[in-house]
């Protein structure tokens, strides 16, 4: 669904990518996981169009989309929940989620969608007409999913869902990662948190500085020595 | 008491057509966070189009104010593409410098003979002025279409603003360029649209200007520019009904000062309330310190 071919992005002299390449199947949750600064966010950022790669290939549903701007790729079907998520907080709930769907024309389709993501999120039908900027965390991450699954895209990319959330709520959060999955929209989920990410992921691939390191089945790398004592906090003193 | 009254309508009147302008300026900022310097000269643009339309082109009122709502609108998206545009991630001090420079252009090209002249031009009202008294009220007819024109357009803007999806998008461009992109929001054409319904408004402005007060010339932008620049920062820049609120407050100062105090002083007690206002509270009246988010 989703292929990377030898990435390589500059933030001015920074080498911020690589020569990255990964893909995503079809129905699959795949996750980037790395330190920060290795590179997670841009590779996301290039593949929704906000940041343009030097060189490589990105392609998504058999077409090549490097030089499509970033509002075309959205009603391709690729959503981006961006990190920080980003809401408009000057909006009300409502006026998030419809901003989601943007891109759409059927008015019946956007209100089944709607109300799918409000069965999905009782707690944003209540606050509705709240504006979103006044909503908890965890309320304004719900917002952010929401709003990225109103342009019903099939693939959904999550940066960072769980940052900044409690323990309770970051399992919340996963947990609708995986039903979301479930009811068939591909996930690329990048996350500090990598011991919640391998949990849901059927694949990940390992970022460090700009390159991918190891790849596998998120099994296979939960389980590997190097990716313990560098990612989940094993014998490290100064894991977060 | 009367007299009072009469300059309280007075100022109304110049309020509201600072407002005009002043919510170009806030829309703008809101969405690009500039200062559009030449704003004031889009209104003087206006002005001039509304001239011709209804002295020299055959044109009633309000075809020569829709006139010159639409040549403005288009001058306003060109000068945003050529001047601002590729600026738009550069330092603000260039796009800065840009404005100011767009603004002399306008400004002295206007001036040559074969466009609007270097001269003063008295306007000749295409209708003439009504004195009404209204429970001792000394009432104007143009006031009467100034106060309705204004608030047809305050309404209409509203309207566009929070039940379109333009609006919409104007509003998430607002917050941020990157995260409006990824609902898939066209930021470019937004901004355009930004500056075409400012440049409108602007250009209303203008016309509705020219006939309250009949003399035309193409440097008669700057004044009411930067009074209404000093509304949009009074009322908290980019807040839209800050901008409003703000132009009814300098409309209202500008004329008391005129009446009570001294007419010379008038410009002067303007601007001094625009450097309290940056000194004392620079986010405006209605501005408040919002906390970065992380």
């Amino acid at each position: 669904m989703l292929e990377i071919k030898d990435l390589n992005v500059f933030y001015g002299s920074i080498h911020a990518l690589q020569g990255v390449s990964f893909n995503v199947n079809e129905g699959e949750i795949v996750t980037l996981i790395g330190a920060n600064g290795a590179g997670k966010s841009t590779t996301l950022r290039s593949v929704s169009g906000i940041v343009k790669a030097k060189s490589g290939e990105i392609t998504f549903c058999g077409k090549k989309i490097n030089s499509v701007p970033a509002h075309k790729i959205v009603r391709m079907g690729l959503s981006h929940v961006p990190e920080g998520r980003q809401i408009f907080p000057n909006l009300t709930v409502m006026e998030n989620l419809m901003m989601g769907a943007y891109t759409r024309k059927d008015k019946n389709e956007i209100k089944s969608s709607l109300e799918e993501v409000m069965e999905r999120f009782p707690r944003l039908g209540e606050r509705s007409k709240q504006m979103a900027g006044t909503l908890s965390g965890g309320e304004q991450q719900m917002v952010a999913i929401g709003r990225g699954l109103m342009s019903k895209p099939s693939l959904l990319i999550l940066d960072e869902p769980s940052m900044g959330l409690s323990p309770v709520l970051v399992d919340e959060i996963f947990s609708i990662i995986k039903k979301i999955n479930q009811q068939g929209v591909t996930v690329l989920l990048v996350e500090q948190n990598a011991f919640m990410a391998l949990q849901v992921a059927n694949r990940a691939y390992v970022l460090e500085t700009g390159r991918i390191i190891f790849s596998g089945k998120a099994s296979d790398i939960q389980a590997d020595p190097r990716v313990r004592q560098a990612y989940l906090g094993e014998n490290d003193e100064e894991a977060s | 008491m009367e007299n009072l009254a009469d300059q309280i309508i007075n100022g109304l009147q110049l309020g509201l057509m600072y407002a005009l302008i002043a919510l170009g300026y806030t829309m703008v900022y809101g969405v690009v966070k500039l200062i559009n310097f030449a704003h004031g000269d889009v209104f003087m643009v206006g002005a001039f189009v509304g001239y011709f339309g209804f002295t020299q082109w055959g044109m009633s009122v309000p075809l020569a104010v829709l006139t010159a709502m639409v040549v403005c609108s288009a001058l306003g998206v060109i000068i945003e593409r050529i001047a601002y545009r590729p600026l738009r991630y550069a330092p603000k001090i260039a796009a800065l410098i840009s404005a100011l420079g767009v603004s002399l252009f306008l400004e002295f090209f206007s001036s040559l003979k074969f466009v609007f002249g270097p001269n003063y031009r008295v306007v000749q009202r295409p209708f003439e002025e009504v004195h009404w008294n209204v429970l001792g009220l000394n009432i104007t007819n143009i006031q009467v279409i100034v106060f309705v024109t204004v608030l047809i357009m305050l309404a209409l803007l509203q309207f566009l603003i929070y039940r379109t999806k333009v609006g919409m998008a104007m509003r998430t461009v607002s917050v941020d360029h990157n995260a409006a992109r990824l609902m898939g929001v066209n930021v470019d054409n937004t901004i355009s649209m930004t500056f075409a319904i400012g440049s409108a408004f602007a250009a209303a402005g203008g016309v509705l200007y020219a006939i309250a007060y009949p003399q035309i010339h193409p440097f008669m932008g700057i004044m009411p520019g930067l009074k209404a620049f000093t509304a949009a920062v009074l009322g908290g820049i980019g807040i839209i009904p800050g901008a409003v609120l703000g132009a009814i407050i300098m409309g209202q100062v500008e004329t008391l000062t005129s009446a009570f105090l001294s007419s010379q002083l008038r410009d002067a007690i303007a601007f001094f309330i625009l450097i309290l206002v940056l000194l004392v509270r620079p986010t405006g009246i209605l501005g408040r310190n919002e906390p970065d988010k992380v």
